[in-house]
């Protein structure tokens, strides 16, 4: 599989992880080393960065890129305050900004991500930006200057996989960042429409987290997420009404 | 002499366990029962916390819970608790006389459901075992309830699934929005500050010392552990020796022991809220996914409501916050509407010490004099008795095997055992072989019998590699 190229570094992997969920960090360790993920999202205002045996030391055993994010945050303000934290006590300047717009349904806030984005890139940060599945906003972002658009397949731990896939190709389409399917992903084949969609990574973490078999299903993800790119890259057959032979019918 | 260290519930079990076994033991803590075990809410729910991956966790729990009556109704004796309904006062000191009861066949007077509570037990340490009722709101949390009654079934564990009038009709005070439930009947509940405190009380009676004085390092002969550097509260004049030797060093000091050993340990923050309520809102243990958060609702016997509680990983943070007040009362207020006419009579925040998977440390270190029995994340209160099982029998093992076959030094006529199984009274038996039976099997398999599989999942062993 080719390289997944983010603000110029290079990961081998397109299934970034999430670490919410895990019943233990003994299983969620298991999971990620399942997983094969070279980035995992690390919500930043429940943890303290200095505290050891925390799930940063889990990363680090595994040689994982911590992309810390903004979970949590209702304001743009906060999301800002909460990057910079991150960058003060992680030494990274790349943040998954995440500005929720309600509780119940943790739906992006896309006028407060929009303004903390912009805020974000002027400070100098690489910013992922979490979005509802908005073509329009996806673009505004990316020229903004985002280095890559994270629309969701449906909300966050509902694992409804994707509610609509046309806009995730529009999306797409139009966009010359990355993308990357954040939330919404509930089984191996939702991941692998992602990837076929031409998304350039998944972002998932109940899934994987509160799976019966967390293990097991990371090492699903990764395989779906393969399979998914690979068939991207050969290139779909178009859908008929009707069978054509796949062998001839005349001599 | 055995040193242990840390006077949380863990600390004071094993204490008051290895003091019955009748051997000589001294506590240090500068402030006993004041950590984790004080934020505790004690819930004793192996049941109803099983979640996906945590198997072994719930075998401990389910092999604790079932030594707790006679725990509690021991406990109850040496404190000199009395079983009249008049809180916490201790009765003279022949009401439950050190020794004086027997040992498996012992029938507390007055039951609870089976169970088996003394009425000294339910008095005063309000230990109750009237289950858990864990409740769904929205179509959401009710098929991740069915999915939880599913996965309990598969583990045999005794539930009933309820509808939400079902569970109104249990608890009038829930929220009518509820709309299903689990009950899981066996779950039970004890109040973790009652339990310090008789701990306390029947140490004291056995006459063993509590050393009022942080442990700051540990004394070393070789590679051997031989005792404690103490270190005493504020820069006043020492209040006894600077140091104290020890056969065996029981680390129990909870998150704190990583001040003394690398252990795997991590505080993990808890913040829980003491109501009062003039009457009864509950009469047992409500939990509750609100809308993916978790919170739950311990009623006690004298009117409190314990609310709780977060899980931050904010290392060694002991403050409470405005935000994680507000997640407790939005929860619990879902749950029991009522909640907001209540006094607030309590907000603490504790440490819990959490392991990478969830599974305390409990046995010999690897150092020679150094024992550990830590790491119990969520679960002190509940695995105290078996904790202090495993550390008995394992002390026990270790002095068979440091006596190098001679004979265990005679105990002053108090080595009475009073849990099946106990490890105290069949070392005695092994008579000074450092193998049991002849047939191959080490003292340790002989000592602890079925607690063998036990004490592996909770052996510090298993980080050996790792750390």
């Amino acid at each position: 599989m080719d390289d997944l190229i983010i603000a110029g570094e290079k990961f081998s992997s397109r299934l970034i992880m999430g670490t919410g969920g895990a019943p233990s960090l003994e299983v969620l360790d298991q999971a990620l080393a399942a997983s094969g993920t070279e980035l995992t999202t690390v919500a930043m205002r429940r943890l303290d960065p200095a505290a050891r045996g925390s799930v940063l030391d889990v990363l680090r055993e595994r040689d994982i890129k911590v992309l810390p994010n903004t979970a949590g945050c209702f304001t743009a303000g906060e999301a800002v305050l909460t990057a910079r934290l991150a960058r003060e006590a992680l030494g990274t300047n790349w943040v998954k900004l995440e500005v929720i717009a309600d509780e119940r349904t943790l739906l992006p806030d896309p006028i407060e991500t929009f303004d903390a984005a912009e805020r974000l890139v002027a400070e100098g940060f690489v910013v992922l930006p979490y979005i509802g599945d908005d073509p329009a906003l996806a673009r505004r972002l990316e020229q903004a200057g985002c280095a890559a658009v994270m629309p969701l397949g449906a909300p966050i731990g509902s694992g409804l996989g994707i509610r609509n896939p046309h806009n995730i190709e529009l999306i797409v389409e139009a966009a010359s960042v990355p993308v990357i399917l954040d939330a919404g992903i509930g089984t191996a084949s939702d991941a692998a429409q992602a990837m076929e969609l031409g998304c350039d990574a998944v972002l998932l973490a109940t899934a994987v987290t509160r799976a019966q078999r967390p293990d097991l299903m990371a090492a699903a993800m990764k395989a779906a997420v393969v399979a998914g790119r690979l068939a991207r890259q050969a290139g779909r057959i178009p859908r008929r009404r009707y069978a054509e032979a796949s062998s001839p019918m005349t001599p | 002499m055995d040193v242990i260290v840390g006077a949380g519930v863990v600390g004071l079990s094993i204490a008051w366990r290895l003091a019955r076994d009748g051997r000589p033991v001294t506590v240090v803590d500068p402030a006993p029962a004041t950590g984790a075990s004080h934020a505790a809410a004690g819930m004793l729910a192996p049941v109803s916390e099983v979640t996906y991956t945590e198997g072994p966790l719930l075998r401990l729990g389910v092999a604790s819970l079932r030594r707790w009556p006679s725990f509690a109704a021991d406990l109850a004796a040496d404190a000199g608790l009395a079983a009249a309904d008049s809180g916490f006062t201790p009765a003279g000191p022949d009401s439950g006389t050190f020794g004086g009861r027997a040992g498996p066949g012992f029938t507390p007077a007055g039951t609870d459901g089976g169970f088996g509570i003394s009425a000294q037990a339910r008095a005063g340490l309000d230990l109750r075992a009237d289950g858990t009722l864990d409740v769904a709101f929205g179509a959401d949390d009710l098929a991740a309830l069915d999915e939880l009654a599913a996965y309990m079934d598969k583990l045999g564990l005794r539930v009933e699934r309820l509808t939400g009038r079902e569970c109104r009709r249990l608890e009038p005070m829930l929220a009518p929005s509820v709309r299903g439930g689990l009950l899981a009947p066996g779950d039970a509940w004890v109040d973790p500050r009652r339990v310090t405190a008789a701990l306390l009380a029947a140490l004291d009676r056995l006459g063993v010392p509590l050393v009022r004085a942080r442990a700051g390092g540990l004394l070393r002969e070789g590679d051997r552990v031989t005792g404690v550097r103490l270190a005493y509260p504020g820069d006043a004049e020492p209040g006894g020796p600077p140091e104290l030797g020890a056969d065996r060093v029981i680390l129990a000091a909870g998150v704190w022991s990583t001040e003394l050993a690398d252990v795997p340990v991590r505080p993990v923050k808890g913040q829980i809220m003491r109501l009062r309520s003039p009457q009864p809102l509950l009469s047992r243990c409500v939990r509750g996914t609100v809308h993916g958060s978790p919170v739950y609702l311990v009623p006690r016997g004298d009117g409190e409501l314990v609310v709780g509680a977060t899980q931050e990983e904010l290392g060694f943070d002991t403050r409470v916050t405005a935000g994680g007040l507000y997640e407790l009362l939005r929860d619990a207020r879902e749950l029991v509407p009522g909640v907001t006419e209540l006094e607030v009579a309590d907000v603490v925040a504790g440490l819990r010490p959490g392991t990478p998977d969830n599974l305390p440390l409990i046995g010999p270190s690897g150092t020679p004099g150094l024992f550990l029995a830590t790491g119990h994340h969520r679960g002190g209160v509940l695995l105290a008795p078996l904790t202090a099982a495993l550390v008995s029998g394992a002390v026990a093992a270790d002095t068979a095997d440091t006596a190098g076959g001679a004979a265990m030094p005679a105990v002053p006529g108090a080595a009475v055992p009073s849990v099946p199984g106990a490890a105290g009274g069949a070392a005695g038996t092994v008579g000074g072989s450092t193998e049991a039976d002849g047939s191959g099997r080490s003292v340790a398999d002989a000592v602890l019998g079925d607690e063998g599989e036990l004490a592996d999942l909770c052996s510090p062993e298993r980080f050996r590699e790792i750390s």
